[in-house]
């Protein structure tokens, strides 16, 4: 009674591995449950009810870094917390990606001082940086999806 | 949770190394036979980045310390270096549950600093906004406090209704969190027409979800069950701890900053100051809520009542001069420019303003040198006061309460570590 029967024999699907793999990361990419400040809440809000990031398969978090493929940095990372953000990013298994949510994390923002790492690319190699103070639920998201396009691109050759 | 580290077991060190090793003073009664744990900074239940050392005898917690400091932001410190006008826009991102009470509490630290008194108007807008923020940030602690103890539906409810609250922020500032509306002398502008009627909406449905939460916990056995007789300090204790807000009042003490030093002319609105005798998880539940239902008392009547008039005083010095001004008083672009680069100046002499905040006395310690930048600023945040008697409510206690007290004593660790 399925499409299969309306289309015959559907054993052989032919595609490019490339984008089946990429496909696949794309729709099934858990964030890291990892708030540090302000743009934490923001992150709450877009998978909360009313932004409903679920509506674009990103709104599974894990807890565990083992089990996440993408790290949000949402909020300032101190000088403290620097190591721990590093740590937690190596624990993540490859692939992996990191999205500077806010201003802080992009460049360190208002704070330009002793205290604040000036940009978490510092540390962690960013893939998307998501601007405001805090960004928008919808700027979030937008930044997620373009990570995806990202992703949508990647070459066999880069997967190492 | 994760130990230590990987090799470092408790056994392996003394108690000397243990101690270096850990960072913090904390007791540890028995290293020989006891675990020792590290809850954070990444834990979804921390609230944030804060880091427990726990040492656990089985699931039992024998000793415990928070360490803090890692979203350390340096603000006192950068505070001193910008201008009265331009610090404000750091006191939105330390309590960034509740941007307007910091706001209004460093607000009215520098006013009464500079010994000016805004119109009523500004007076008023001042409460409903803050009111609202109350109502914001309490929304989040429900959310996140039924979450920890695995309510999702409650999360996704106060999510819902806190949207509607920060559209109204935004319809007032232009930004949903990091408002910076509360200016010295009065407001950024005045409100926009449609802010009432959306208020009175707001006030017309609330009470209505606030019965779908209460319906979802109050009686619900599961949640009664993790938080009854969970984390109890005494009302004695609670005072000596330093406790406010909801914590303090959730142990039968009735001190309420708004009540005690009225500020922004709260003695001229009709509230009650909830009260429980508990002091456990469940009844600073139970306050918060009923904080919720005095909120929306106090809106309707600031509503009812809000003057006509102006948004700022008339001082030039302080206040810049209207827009329209601009293109016909050079006085007025003299004004306008010292203002931009320079900013006020505040005479010598320090204040204290205390205001209450969604979680407890946020006060404001503030000292000018008779240049337009604060000499030193310091902040008494609630949440780091609070915070200090976790030990105490957790001692013990099983790991899965001390998730419990952490969500009730409501803490934002942006408030704590500044």
């Amino acid at each position: 009674m399925g499409v299969e029967q309306k289309l015959g024999s559907m054993g052989i699907v032919t595609y490019r591995l490339e984008d089946l793999v990429n496909w696949g990361r794309t729709n099934a990419m858990w964030p890291l449950l990892f708030g540090l400040a302000c743009c934490a809440i923001e992150m709450m809000s877009a998978q909360a009810s009313h932004y409903d990031a679920s509506r674009f398969g990103m709104e599974l978090n894990r807890p565990s870094p083992r089990q996440s493929d993408l790290m949000i940095v949402a909020g300032r990372v101190s000088r403290k917390m620097a190591p721990v953000v590093r740590r937690l990013y190596d624990q993540m298994a490859a692939p992996k990606w990191v999205i500077a949510m806010g201003d802080c994390a992009s460049s360190g923002g208002v704070f330009n001082n002793y205290a604040i790492v000036q940009g978490v690319d510092e540390i962690v190699p960013v893939d998307v940086y998501v601007a405001g103070c805090p960004p928008r639920p919808e700027a979030l998201i937008n930044g997620i999806m373009t990570l995806h396009e990202k992703v949508r691109g990647e070459k066999i050759k880069d997967w190492a | 949770m994760t130990l230590l580290s990987g090799s470092d077991t408790i056994q392996e060190l003394t108690i000397e190394e243990l101690r270096a090793k850990v960072g913090t003073g904390m007791e540890i009664a028995d290293a020989e036979e006891h675990m020792l744990l590290s809850m954070g900074p990444q834990h979804p239940s921390t609230h944030g980045v804060l880091r427990l050392l726990v040492e656990l005898d089985g699931e039992t917690v024998v000793n415990l310390a928070p360490d803090i400091g890692f979203l350390h932001t340096g603000v006192e410190k950068t505070m001193e270096s910008k201008t009265f006008t331009k610090g404000l826009v750091l006191t939105d991102r330390m309590d960034y549950l509740s941007p307007m009470s910091n706001n209004l509490g460093y607000i009215l630290a520098v006013e009464k600093l500079l010994g000016v008194e805004v119109p009523p108007r500004a007076q008023a807008i001042r409460v409903i906004l803050t009111e609202l923020a109350r109502i914001s940030s309490h929304l989040v602690w429900l959310g996140t406090h039924a979450l920890d103890l695995a309510a999702m539906t409650v999360f996704l409810y106060c999510f819902r209704e806190r949207e509607y609250i920060l559209d109204l922020f935004e319809m007032v500032s232009g930004q949903r969190m990091m408002v910076s509306y509360f200016r010295p002398g009065g407001l950024w502008r005045d409100l926009p027409e449609d802010f009432i009627p959306a208020v009175r909406h707001f006030l017309d449905f609330f009470p209505s979800r606030l019965a779908d939460y209460e319906a979802l916990l109050t009686n619900n056995p599961i949640f009664l069950n993790r938080t009854k007789g969970v984390g109890v300090i005494s009302a004695e204790d609670a005072v000596s701890w330093g406790l406010t807000g909801p914590s303090l009042r959730a142990s039968g003490v009735k001190w309420d900053i708004r009540k005690a030093q009225p500020y922004c002319g709260y003695e001229q609105y009709e509230f009650d100051v909830p009260t429980q005798t508990e002091g456990d998880v469940y009844s600073r539940y139970l306050c918060r809520i009923q904080e919720f239902h005095e909120s929306l008392h106090i809106l309707e009547q600031a509503l009812d009542k809000l003057p006509d008039g102006p948004i700022r005083i008339d001082d030039r010095k302080i206040v810049p001069p209207p827009r329209s001004e601009l293109g016909h008083s050079m006085e007025a672009v003299i004004h306008h420019f010292k203002l931009w680069t320079e900013g006020f100046k505040a005479p010598n002499g320090f204040v204290y303003q205390s205001v209450e905040s969604p979680r407890g006395e946020f006060g404001v310690y503030l000292r000018g040198d008779g240049g337009p930048n604060p000499a030193r600023v310091h902040f008494r945040a609630p949440s780091y006061v609070n915070l200090a008697s976790l030990p105490k409510m957790a001692k013990n206690l099983f790991v899965a309460d001390l998730v419990a007290i952490i969500g009730s004593i409501d803490i934002v660790l942006g408030e704590i570590d500044r």
